[in-house]
């Protein structure tokens, strides 16, 4: 594996990162790219979006190795091997699943600027968790911010996909 | 094809290779949870021309408990994310409050204890816990490896002994039988620097009381006066201390602390704020009255 | 390129709670903001900015940027073909600085170049010499006139005086106060970005942009360019949120000009630091008023002083100064009233257009003065305002009666009979982490006091001072779909939503259609003064009238039934006096039915010397209750609920009217307690979301929710705007219950610890 890396990196300006499930090429780029700009400007996938840069507002989350992380922290080149998962991935474009259609009729989106950020963070927490109280979700979702919605209506999203999720599994 | 600063970025999977790289290349910046460097290089502030990413060095991802020694190594890629939770929150639970202020979830799952030391900014959160837990940093070369204690590892804001050539590997922390606890205050709930923060470890084997500060001075400042006067006044047994005890702690905090203005708060906030948190914290080590 | 077209099939009507059309493509990543937009061949675009607050450019040295590999275009403002400045009300701003920067940040030179971090290195290596200025940085020295003018038109904007009834009265009972508001930011998520493609003759250029008012925005991008209108190509990129903060223009003119000048797309996107510096503020404001009341609490006079820090150029102040200065009164009956108001120039951070628009900060103000004349009389923070409560057909102090649907008694009483929060401090379960200082754990719950406090708002809807602000619309049906188009801007609060329940109530078809947004149709307006749902919506519904009068036509002539007759039910025209029903696809099958209508407001006027005139169109109404938690030895404050009942008038889409509602309040919240650009002597302190803090999950409080709805007759579908109430009161109702909590007087915001505990 060391081997691996090693000779798709030093100096070489070409690697491939695991997108979605698909192996994608990166090509010609600047190893000092981040993962967020990478997955936008160099696979065409603008479904993260970026808002500070800093990891400060959420809006670039993805799950790389089942980690929620802002792909905007990630240098892209250093992400090879691990898997990674962005909004793109959730469900094929035109079926939502049912947690972004709870969003979209809970009134959760309005500019919808943060809405991919926020559906990431609300995948992994629904994946570690079946009953989130609201104050956990508070909380798991604290690292995203929305300028819009005053989070009521996300907090009512997400609840209502934990609810009917444990009712279909039960 | 543009023209561009070339960079190298080496991704080893050994430690071994991690500490070759930097014996060949000493000026070769660390990566770890990438929540620091991350930040300077997408605005600039910072260049690299090479990049040893740490993040899947195993010896660094690991984490052991030794009952014989009474301690708990903490490997430098550990996260906070898994600081804040079971199982290695029940040996450290004071490092596991201060985890659980980092940053905010996607923070957590990248920011590491080896990231945040290497850093050593005074309002890192982590850093107060091990002060006054009086942990000792690993250090290791291509050649050598070194144990520093924290009071001595951190000289300044942003400033360490480390030098180049050498990773931060870990962290070995006491593991304590007595009450330990941090705060911060931020003036959000969330996503905060600390503008003050504190941790206090009361403990009953050696009869100690041992105070840090956070964010009001140049490093993480521990206070022997207070300290002293603490260990003097309560009794472990009984888990008390006199409310004119608590007082002059809070006092001799506040005394302690070294802050400036700047655009987070002021020097007097601050000052006051930790003294209240210092008192604040031994109150809830000594319950009792 | 952005959708050609939303198509949808929802079955939602107007008072329906229906989904929004472009909900799916939001969750999914696959809607287009601005940012997403690119072209073959682009290049990024990016701009130089001043470090000084102050300073003469003695020279401009664009050699080593020239040198840079991949550099195509390097511009300064030699190079702006057309007018040098623009502005949305006096051009006064630089399109670049030419001979004086005036604040930080502003554009004095742009680059166009293959990759960000190219643009970057060519910015950092553009050699400007300044010789640096003392700024101007208090306001008070603009108002004096004791500084010399920093810009040609002088340091004083506006000054507007308001001299109502009985100037000598005074009263038994007077309270007074100088309160203050620091600077807060729009912070809107979507940052700042644009894609301009040159026509190929260099002739023209089409810009995708996120803006508020794409009209205005191609106004002045022509005139810098030297092109006439109709050359300017406007399409509405995805919007990422805007608060006010898109109404001057940014990057338009830098990216059509870069653009032209290398004959190829450019893309230009800000980064979080560049966008706090290169959007307008809301402006911070010191206002001084004294209330005189009888002995009961009744106001008889009022006597108030602005001043709004305008920073380097004019944008929107003139009328931020009226709009805050007509407010003085808040929804209270007053008589007599003595205001003087400034508006001036300053070497700070240029200011303009905030969700609020001026009212923000006069009522933070005039509820800060009613608790104090209630604490004065011996009345509760309740009883001092419904005693005070203005009704339809008083008067503001200028004069203009107030026609429309007011009922402040009963967003009082509504908001009062929301119950308070039952959980005790730190909740039924004693969650350390529910207290202030949350995951911090700064304090147990003997710590906490826990407060409650009161804020009552009136905010004007649409422009003033006879700006007619009309917006225009155009609906075809035809084969039973019909198509809407509009140049609305979509910021995010839904008019795209009720554009297609109006259309759907009106003319009785499920599906509708939402034809991009550019600027091939006529004006509508600004995405701004809660004005889209009253003056969008009035176009939409006229054009569906109208079309709807052309259907009853066509179905008249064709069953021989006068069409005055004819109604809409379901989906279906119908004669309610016999048994006729036309499916409304069948009508109009094969056939196209088009209408373009222009919804005007009725006319107002301008102030004179003495503030007395109609000046503003119509008004809203709102109360918010606060509930607290503060730490008052670390003066750390945690909001636990807010109560509001609004007056809207008609809820087109509750769902959506919540959303405004708790997303004002969140901004609302913020101005109280945590968001403040820190200016030093004209520089920048916390320009980035680590050190401008924004309500996160953790800071919001419950949100409870009364809707008033009283139509208002003057409104065309009876709906007010709803966007700015909520963040208007909600601010003055936090810090109130600080107050109440602390026992101690606050007359600043955001309030900082330090405040209350030393």
């Amino acid at each position: 594996m060391s081997d691996e890396l090693s000779d798709q990196l030093g100096s070489n300006q070409q690697y491939a990162l695991h997108v979605n499930g698909q192996r994608m090429e990166v090509r010609d780029a600047w190893l000092g790219e981040s993962l967020l700009y990478v997955l936008r400007e160099r696979l065409g996938l603008m479904g993260s979006k970026g808002a500070c840069e800093q990891g400060e507002c959420g809006s670039c989350s993805v799950l790389v190795d089942g980690q929620l992380l802002c792909s905007c922290l990630v240098l892209a080149a250093s992400a090879v091997g691990q898997p990674i998962v962005t909004i793109e991935g959730i469900a094929p474009v035109g079926a939502p699943n049912d947690l972004q259609q709870a969003f979209v009729d809970a009134g959760a989106v309005q500019c919808g600027f943060c809405t991919p950020g926020l559906i990431m963070a609300a995948h992994a927490l629904l994946e570690a968790t079946d009953e989130p109280g609201e104050f956990e979700i508070r909380e798991q979702l604290s690292g995203n911010i929305c300028r819009c919605t005053g989070y009521g209506r996300i907090i009512e999203a997400v609840q209502r996909v934990a609810v009917a999720r444990r009712s279909e599994a039960t | 094809m543009y023209s561009r600063p070339t960079m190298s970025v080496i991704v080893p999977t050994s430690l071994r290779d991690a500490l070759d790289v930097l014996a060949h290349a000493p000026a070769t910046t660390v990566l770890a949870g990438g929540t620091d460097l991350m930040v300077e290089l997408n605005s600039g502030h910072r260049q690299a021309t090479a990049v040893v990413a740490v993040n899947r060095v195993p010896e660094l991802r690991s984490w052991h408990h030794d009952p014989a020694t009474g301690t708990l190594f903490i490997g430098a890629g550990i996260t906070y994310a898994e600081i804040a939770e079971a199982p290695i929150a029940q040996w450290v639970p004071a490092l596991a409050q201060a985890a659980r202020t980092v940053g905010s979830p996607q923070i957590r799952n990248a920011a590491t204890i080896g990231g945040n030391l290497g850093t050593c900014s005074p309002a890192g959160d982590g850093l107060p816990v091990l002060s006054a837990l009086d942990a000792v940093v690993h250090l290791q070369s291509h050649t050598t490896s070194r144990a520093v204690p924290f009071g001595e590892f951190m000289v300044g804001p942003k400033r360490t002994v480390r030098v180049p050539g050498e990773l931060i590997t870990g962290v070995t922390v006491p593991v304590l039988s007595g009450w330990q606890g941090y705060s911060k205050v931020g003036v959000r709930n969330a996503m905060v620097i600390a503008v003050a923060s504190a941790a206090l470890v009361a403990d009953p084997a050696s009869g100690s009381v041992r105070l840090a500060l956070g964010s009001v001075g140049p490093v993480i400042l521990r206070c022997p006066e207070a300290e002293a006067l603490a260990a003097d006044a309560a009794d472990f047994d009984t888990a008390t201390i006199s409310a004119a005890a608590e007082r002059d702690f809070t006092e001799l905090a506040r005394q302690a602390a070294r802050p400036i203005d700047d655009h987070r708060s002021t020097a007097a906030y601050r000052r006051h704020a930790v003294g209240v948190l210092a008192g604040r914290l031994l109150r809830r080590a000594f319950p009792n009255e | 390129m952005t959708d050609a077209a939303t198509r949808t099939h929802l079955r939602g009507r107007l008072g329906d709670s229906i989904a929004r059309p472009d909900g799916v493509g939001k969750v999914q990543g696959s809607f287009q903001f601005s940012g997403d937009l690119t072209a073959d061949g682009f290049l990024w675009g990016a701009t130089l900015r001043s470090p000084h607050p102050y300073a003469r450019i003695v020279s401009i040295d664009l050699s080593g940027a020239w040198a840079i590999n991949g550099v195509e275009a390097v511009v300064t403002a030699d190079d702006v073909p057309g007018q040098l400045t623009y502005g949305l009300i006096s051009s006064d701003q630089p399109v670049f600085a030419a001979d004086v920067v005036r604040y930080v940040g502003e554009p004095v030179a742009a680059v166009a170049a293959d990759h960000p971090d190219t643009c970057r290195r060519a910015l950092a290596a553009i050699v400007v010499t300044y010789e640096v200025l003392t700024p101007l940085t208090d306001p008070e020295r603009a108002v004096d006139g004791s500084h010399a003018p920093i810009h040609p038109d002088g340091n004083v904007v506006r000054h507007q005086r308001i001299v109502c009834g009985d100037q000598t009265i005074v009263g038994p009972v007077v309270v007074e106060g100088t309160y203050e508001l620091g600077m807060q930011d729009q912070a809107f998520l979507g940052l700042e970005a644009a894609l301009a493609i040159p026509d190929s003759g260099g002739d023209g250029v089409e810009l995708f942009v996120a803006t508020q008012w794409l009209h205005e925005d191609r106004k002045q991008i022509a005139a810098c360019l030297g092109f006439p209108d109709e050359k300017v190509r406007l399409t509405l990129g995805g919007v990422g949120g805007a608060f006010g903060a898109r109404e001057d223009i940014s990057l338009q003119v830098h990216s059509c000009l870069l653009a032209l000048r290398t004959g190829r797309p450019v893309r230009m996107a800000y980064s979080r630091e560049e966008s706090f510096l290169g959007h307008v503020h809301r402006h911070p404001c010191s206002i001084f008023m004294r209330h005189h009341a009888d002995r009961s609490g009744r106001i008889l006079r009022i006597e108030a002083r602005f001043v709004f820090d305008g920073g380097a150029y004019a944008s929107t102040s003139s009328a931020v100064l009226v709009n805050g200065i007509t407010h003085t009164q808040g929804p209270y009956k007053c008589e007599n009233a003595t205001v003087d108001g400034w508006a001036v120039r300053t070497n700070n951070l240029p200011c303009g257009a905030m969700r609020g628009f001026g009212v923000v900060q006069a009522c933070f103000a005039h509820e800060g003065q009613m608790d104090k004349l209630a604490a004065a009389v011996g009345l509760d923070p309740v009883a001092i305002r419904l005693l005070n409560a203005m009704e339809t057909g008083d008067r503001l102090i200028t004069g203009q009666v107030i026609e429309n649907v007011a009922p402040v008694a009963r967003c009082i009483t509504e908001t009062a009979a929301l119950p308070l929060p039952t959980e005790p401090v730190g909740g039924h379960d004693r969650d350390p982490l529910r207290l202030p200082g949350g995951a911090g754990l700064t304090a147990d719950r003997r710590h906490i006091v826990r407060g409650i406090g009161w804020g009552v708002a009136i905010k004007n809807l649409m422009y003033s001072e006879t700006f007619d602000d009309y917006s225009t619309a155009r609906v075809r049906l035809a084969d039973g779909v019909a198509s809407v188009k509009f140049a609305t801007s979509e910021v995010g609060q839904g008019f795209v939503t009720i554009a297609g329940q109006i259309a759907r109530s009106v003319l009785g078809v499920d599906d509708v259609v939402l034809e991009p947004i550019d600027t091939t149709i006529g004006s509508a307006g600004s995405t701004s003064a809660s004005r889209q749902t009253w003056m969008s919506g009035g176009a939409v519904d006229g054009a569906c009238r109208l079309v709807r009068e052309r259907l009853f036509d066509l179905v008249g002539l064709a069953h021989q039934v006068d069409p005055l007759r004819l109604a809409i039910d379901g989906n279906d025209v119908v004669d309610p006096l016999s048994t006729l029903r036309v499916p409304v696809a069948e009508a109009t099958a094969g056939v196209v039915i088009e209408e373009t209508f222009e919804h005007h407001h009725r006319p107002t006027e301008d102030l004179d010397e003495l503030g007395q005139g109609n000046c503003h169109t119509a008004f809203a109404f709102v109360a918010h209750r606060a509930v607290v938690d503060v730490d008052v030895e670390l003066g750390l404050v945690k909001v636990v609920q807010i109560a509001t009942a609004q007056d809207v008038g008609r809820a087109l889409n509750p769902l959506s009217v919540v959303g405004q509602i708790e997303g004002g309040i969140a901004q609302g919240v913020g101005l109280a307690v945590m968001e403040e650009i820190i200016q030093v002597d004209g520089h920048v302190r916390n320009a980035s979301f680590t050190d401008y803090l924004l309500p996160t999950f953790l800071d919001m409080p419950d949100v409870a929710i009364s809707l008033i709805e009283e139509p208002d007759p003057m409104a065309p579908l009876g709906a007010k705007g709803v966007g700015e109430p909520p963040t208007i009161s909600s601010t003055p109702a936090v810090v109130a219950a600080i107050r109440d909590a602390i026992g101690k007087d606050l007359h600043r915001v955001p309030v900082r610890p330090s405040d209350i505990c030393c």
